[in-house]
């Protein structure tokens, strides 16, 4: 460092005298921390406590029993597709909201607005509630699982394939329009070509997401794996959700791999 | 012919282009120059009605082109090819299919969703591709291209619109001189054998007096000059450039300096 730049170091000090308003910040936010942790109730003495039962409930997962794997293995596929189904759907119908959704690129305003409320509510909304919506609408199973992920789906994938589209250069755009090519001519031509590798980059990731989803939905009866581990934990059958829960981590654990190298290659 | 009449465009406060009258006949290579904000390109945008005027006419072989609506402006639009400074390819897209997309205006809706073409098209589009001596690169990226040969494969795919007219503006300001010369003998060879009309905006007078039939000078969105290269002396040179002329610029065709096709300079230092 030179000299000249060491003395500027020294004279402004990284850490300023607060003032009043930060320091009351500071204070309160501390304050509601301390405050939310008590009443959330859990204190030293309960996690005290908690340590040896949790230590109980592992040892008595193991051995995991693998007496019922080909009913799990079963229940896994069909949670597995239901994540694959879901996901394609909402993966469709994100594109066309994606593009009445995106700056630029949307007919109008109030579509532009509407498409993007849309979106916003379906990714704002956490899939579990989804999820009990579509249960109590269409009735327990695997459909309303496929119905909430398709539209968690959309909340995640109609945000980013907007934003893809929005980023792409308006260049080609004009030259299009500037040829004759009609506002969807132009954007299939134009805009999807340049915002490719983002589609896909997200699409993969979406599935990605979908599997993890999938899991937990049948927590609330909406098909899949979930109510397995639900019954097990309810039945005490600790060594039966062991089983459970890895092979749900090894379904995650591929999913993830195949995604990133997919990724990589086609990117 | 094309009829301009009258024509102005106005920016909020800023009057872009004023009360802006002008007849090309079809053949002629017609230079527009002016310093930076004279209006070239508005001028130009508002022939193929990617700017809308906000007062005035423009007539071509009889069609009302300023009155154009919905399907009967996409087929005005497919008719006047325009080529743009910075090429406006789609760079993930190969040459051949960035060439074919010239004929997207001529396609209904649906088949120009899925890029589908003909075979006459694609016969057209190898036709261009040699004429432009690009066949090597036919089925490289066009973000791979110099910027030479992304230029060449715009007018290939200008080419494609079969145009009565075509719109160039400033295709070579990002150019090096030899890129350059090889664009302009381009469009100076399809306005002589197919004999279309070419409206083009060029940012040194070198260019503009080597290669075209007609100079326009525009300056604060007025015509200023409209003459023949031989018609643009110093003084009507001072009335366009209002005493901003480089050295270069003014110096006469005898002593034309080295780099006569020089990039504009704020263009060339600019990071691509
Ligand atoms: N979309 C726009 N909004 C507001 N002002 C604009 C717009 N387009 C052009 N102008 C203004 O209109 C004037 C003419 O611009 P134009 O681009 O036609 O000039 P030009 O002769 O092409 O200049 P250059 O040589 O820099 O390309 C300029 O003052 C410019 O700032
Ligand atoms: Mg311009």
């Amino acid at each position: 460092m030179t000299s000249a730049r060491f003395a500027a170091a020294t004279r402004y000090p990284r850490f300023e005298q607060p003032s009043a308003l930060a320091f009351i910040l500071w204070v309160s936010a501390l304050a509601f921390i301390v405050w939310s942790l008590s009443t959330t109730g859990l204190s030293f003495d309960r996690l005290a406590r908690g340590i040896p039962a949790m230590g109980g409930i592992l040892e008595r997962m193991f051995p995991p029993d693998l007496d019922r794997l080909d009913r799990i293995l079963a229940s896994l596929l069909v949670t597995f597709q239901m994540a694959v189904g879901g996901c394609v759907l909402g993966l469709i119908l994100s594109f066309p909201l994606a593009i009445l959704a995106a700056d630029g690129i949307s007919p109008n305003s109030i579509v532009r607005v509407a498409a993007r409320g849309l979106i916003a509510l379906f990714r704002t909304v956490p899939d579990l509630v989804w999820a009990l919506f579509f249960v109590i609408a269409v009735g327990l199973g695997p459909a309303a699982g496929v119905l909430a992920i398709m539209v968690d789906t959309i909340g995640y994938a109609g945000r980013f394939f907007a934003e893809a589209m929005e980023e792409t250069d308006k260049g080609p755009r004009e030259a299009l329009a500037a040829i004759g090519a009609s506002r969807l001519g132009t954007i299939m031509s134009a805009v999807v070509p340049n915002a490719m590798p983002n589609f896909i980059a997200t699409s993969l990731f979406c599935v990605e997401k979908a599997t993890r989803a999938s899991v937990v939905l049948g927590l609330v009866g909406a098909g899949g794996i979930g109510i397995e581990l639900k019954v097990a934990f309810d039945l005490f059958d600790y060594a039966t959700a062991a089983t459970i829960i890895l092979v749900i981590f090894m379904l995650v654990i591929i999913v993830e791999q195949v995604g990133s190298t997919l990724r990589r290659q086609i990117i | 012919m094309l009829v301009i009449d009258g024509v102005s465009r106005r920016f909020d406060t800023k009057t872009a282009v004023a009360n802006v009258s002008l007849r090309v006949e079809r053949g002629q290579f017609v230079g527009i120059i002016g310093r930076s904000g004279a209006g070239k390109s508005t001028l130009l945008r508002m022939i193929n009605r990617l700017v809308e005027p906000t007062s005035g006419q423009i007539m071509f072989d009889g069609i009302e082109v300023t009155k154009l609506r919905g399907s009967d402006l996409r087929a005005w639009r497919a008719r006047s090819a325009m080529i743009f400074q910075q090429f406006n390819l789609v760079p993930r897209l190969d040459v051949l299919t960035n060439i074919l997309l010239g004929r997207i205006g001529r396609h209904g809706t649906l088949p120009s969703l899925f890029m589908r073409f003909t075979d006459a098209e694609r016969a057209m589009a190898v036709e261009a591709l040699d004429r432009l001596d690009l066949m090597a690169a036919a089925f490289q990226r066009a973000e791979t291209l110099s910027g030479g040969q992304q230029q060449r494969v715009a007018i290939a795919r200008a080419l494609m619109q079969e145009p009565s007219i075509v719109l160039a503006d400033e295709p070579i300001a990002s150019l090096d001189p030899r890129n350059a010369e090889h664009v302009m003998s381009s469009l100076k060879a399809i306005n002589g054998e197919n004999g279309i009309t070419i409206l083009c905006s060029l940012h040194t007078l070198e260019a503009a007096r080597r290669y075209c039939d007609r100079i326009v000078g525009m300056a604060n969105g007025k015509v200023v000059f409209e003459g023949t290269p031989a018609d643009l002396t110093q003084a009507a040179v001072h009335e366009i450039y209002q005493g901003e002329e480089r050295e270069g610029d003014v110096s006469d065709d005898v002593a034309a300096p080295a780099g006569w096709l020089a990039p504009r300079p704020e263009v060339a230092s600019a990071p691509a």
